[in-house]
């Protein structure tokens, strides 16, 4: 995509506010004090992780500039997901947190305002020129303070069926509107196959769909929470997902399951909406078409459009449990921005790197083996990774995502009203976080 | 059993013996309806099995793609991937899930028979207060204990630790409830008042009289609790950070949830839920002739 538009919409204003309306954290902010002392003597750091093969990445550090320091990191290894934040926060409040954990951006704002981990403006600020300011930004919270380290990242794209788009004369489409388009015109030309499915059990597609219209499910207003999650844009998202679903145009069956894997593998369904990850989804789930799909930007709401948004990707932060901030401050520095250790990343454990410069090197020359027919995979990729929408998350997005599988779910199944699933989403995170005592305007 | 059992056999605990009068002959026919319907339950019952069982046959190309109960060719593949994962971890977790089920259930049963027999035997102050709140302890869900029991063992420095995980399952509410109502049925008063006639203490008692009366009870209660162990995942999972600590269903779930960039292990997850089935079924088939061997025999004529 050559006419790379940069769409950076922050929300400044609401920097310092974020940390106000988080509370407990305005206080954790000043924290950083005790990040600073240095480490005096060898150091042994705990990292609660899911990436797979992240030890022999961290054994890279241990063997190499961790054995320098005298700091030797250990690599416990988790099951991913919002669990995970539950066992972070459950060992935090018997102050037996591991000095790192790995976080997924949106659920930093709940470590956050639980005060589970800390603020390494100090140490790793100076990170900030080597990852794109959407994705720094969501570890900031828009704050002062850093939280985390960004990783990895998800920007969102389109996955199609090269081979079948052109049998049946189907054109990629650029936009949302060309997508509708696109399904009823397979629906016509074969009717048992569909373009794709809406499915309700990953919260992270839906609101990196929203993310792209322009969504801001959280955002902060002097000191109180307000939540958008049924505002107009989002409205609009599930508003066409919803029309599309109830016309019979696409599918409406959960991904992941066993059928819709057999779905993708058989040419049922031609195409998925997806982030960059994608190839190692369809590696397992559709085997037998490996080379037959192709990558494209996702489609855009108009014309003059061009941003994206992010599905997955996650952090590496300190928390506040952690008797050597500092140390594991460094190391999360290291394992983010060091050459040597992306390189490893990617090679190891097969992550999209937040860092920019790792976009491109290593790893990243050739296009994933599923792929080997698109070989600038990656640098279009990376393109599109530029024109991530930025993200706002709020300290409850796990009820969000709950309520959005259980009333989307039902609704997808019975082809209902969208309309009335998003507005009890947002009627539910209300509830919550008034619940757990956050202020909240209307 | 013991010959001092035999003693005062005929005044037997309470109930009249079971009347069966004039019952219609029956016929020995095939109930329609009750026969459809078990098969029908039978069928719901072992389907996933037998899909499991196929499907960890199955190679990661022909999971998805092939007919659903058409074995596959890839099981020996799949075993030497499982094992030769991150170095034959999943093995670890095999030992680790033998460890916690095996003690835990033998330890939490011996718990179980003291304090059911101490219940069914014994008249003491706060006997029934002791009892009710067992009973509440069993209607209340492991689950919801999981988190208080971490902040518990946190204090005690015990997380992460073998010792964390074993502690909270030995002692089993339903157990202990199980134990006293088997104690109460199977050892009849007349028995250990016997045994203390003949001067035996109350140990002896215990151990020659009534643990051997209540032997199939025990079995029940142990492999009651070895399943419930085997299969428990939030208290492991609340407890346990290491994964070289891990037991298999925490395991399992980690291959599974591996962030979404990396793809899924179905065939290991499949491969390896499949092979950690094993040992229950073998448990079962093993202890079956202990459990049923003794429920009708009992020291009294009844």
């Amino acid at each position: 995509m050559p006419n790379t538009k940069r769409r950076r919409l922050f929300v400044r204003s609401a920097a310092t506010s974020v940390a106000v309306a988080l509370g407990a954290t305005a206080l954790a902010a000043c924290g950083s004090e005790d990040a600073s002392e240095d480490p005096s003597g060898p150091v042994s750091l705990t990292y609660w992780t899911w990436t797979p093969g992240m030890d022999k990445v961290v054994d890279l550090w241990n063997k190499g500039q961790g054995k320098k320091d005298q700091i030797t990191v250990t690599v416990k290894k988790q099951a991913s997901g919002d669990t995970l934040v539950t066992k972070i926060l459950t060992a935090h409040k018997a102050g037996k947190a591991p000095d790192l954990v790995q976080a997924e951006y949106q659920a930093l704002p709940t470590l956050v305002s639980n005060d589970a981990v800390a603020d390494i403006a100090s140490e790793v600020g100076d990170a900030k020129d080597k990852f794109a300011e959407g994705v720094w930004q969501q570890t900031t919270l828009g704050t002062d303070a850093v939280y985390a380290v960004p990783q990895d990242i998800g920007p969102m794209m389109f996955y199609y069926r090269a081979d079948l788009f052109k049998q049946y004369g189907l054109k990629v489409p650029a936009t949302w509107e060309e997508f509708a388009e696109t399904a009823r015109a397979l629906k016509k030309k074969a009717p048992d196959k569909d373009l794709t499915t809406f499915s309700a059990n990953d919260s992270g597609l839906f609101a990196g769909l929203a993310q792209q219209a322009g969504a801001k499910w959280w955002t902060t207003s002097g000191d109180k929470w307000k939540v958008g999650i049924d505002d107009a844009a989002s409205q609009k998202v599930a508003g066409f997902w919803g029309d599309l679903v109830k016309e019979g145009a696409i599918d409406n069956q959960p991904m992941y399951t066993p059928a819709w894997n057999k779905a993708l593998n058989t040419g049922k369904q031609i195409a998925w909406v997806s982030a960059v990850w994608a190839p190692g989804t369809l590696t397992t789930a559709a085997p037998d078409t490996k080379g037959k799909w192709a990558m494209a930007p996702l489609p855009q709401w108009s014309d003059s459009e061009n941003v994206t948004g992010s599905w997955g990707g996650s952090s590496t932060a300190v928390t506040t449990d952690s008797k050597n901030k500092a140390a594991a401050a460094k190391f999360a520095a290291w394992l983010n921005t060091d050459g040597d250790a992306l390189n490893a990343l990617a090679k190891e454990s097969g992550i999209y790197p937040a860092s920019t410069s790792a976009q491109l090197s290593g790893a990243f020359t050739t296009p994933p083996d599923y792929f080997s027919n698109q070989p600038d995979f990656y640098t279009k990729a990376a393109e599109i990774a530029e024109t991530t929408a930025p993200s706002a998350w709020g300290p409850n997005v796990n009820v969000a995502y709950t309520t959005f599988k259980d009333a989307f779910g039902k609704a997808a199944k019975d082809k209902s009203d969208f309309a009335a699933a998003l507005q009890t989403m947002q009627d539910d995170t209300v509830a919550d976080l008034e619940k757990q005592g956050f202020e909240v305007s209307e | 059993m013991s010959s001092l059992a035999v003693g005062k056999a005929e005044s037997a605990a309470g109930t009249t013996p079971g009347t069966v009068q004039n019952r219609p002959p029956l016929r020995r026919r095939i109930a329609l309806i009750p026969t459809v319907t078990l098969l029908f339950g039978a069928l719901y019952c072992l389907l996933p099995v037998a899909w499991v069982v196929i499907a960890a046959t199955k190679s990661g190309s022909e999971l998805f793609s092939t007919f659903t109960f058409l074995p596959g060719t890839g099981f020996a593949d799949n075993f030497s991937d499982l094992s030769a994962y991150r170095d034959g971890v999943y093995w670890q977790w095999m030992g680790n899930s033998a460890l916690y089920a095996g003690l835990g259930a033998l330890l939490s049963t011996c718990v179980s028979a003291f304090s059911g027999y101490a219940l069914a035997i014994y008249r003491f102050r706060g006997r029934e207060t002791i009892f009710n709140v067992l009973l509440a302890g069993v209607l209340m869900p492991p689950v919801i204990l999981a988190i208080p029991q971490y902040l518990l063992l946190a204090k005690a420095d015990l997380t992460d630790s073998y010792l964390g995980v074993l502690l909270p399952q030995i002692l089993s509410p339903y157990g202990v409830y199980l134990s006293r109502i088997y104690a109460a049925a199977a050892v009849p008063g007349d028995v250990v008042e016997a045994g203390r006639m003949d001067g035996a203490s109350e140990w002896r008692i215990f151990t020659r009289v009534s643990l051997p009366m209540m032997v199939p009870g025990m079995v029940t209660v142990f492999l009651f609790q070895f399943v419930a162990i085997w299969n428990n995942f939030l208290l492991p999972y609340i407890m346990l950070s290491d994964d070289e600590k891990f037991p298999i269903t925490l395991g399992l779930f980690t291959l599974l949830e591996q962030g979404a960039n990396t793809p899924a292990l179905y065939t290991l997850v499949i491969t390896g839920a499949f092979l950690a089935v094993i040992p229950l079924v073998v448990l079962f088939l093993v202890i079956q002739r202990f459990w049923s061997l003794d429920l009708l025999s009992g020291a009294v004529k009844s």
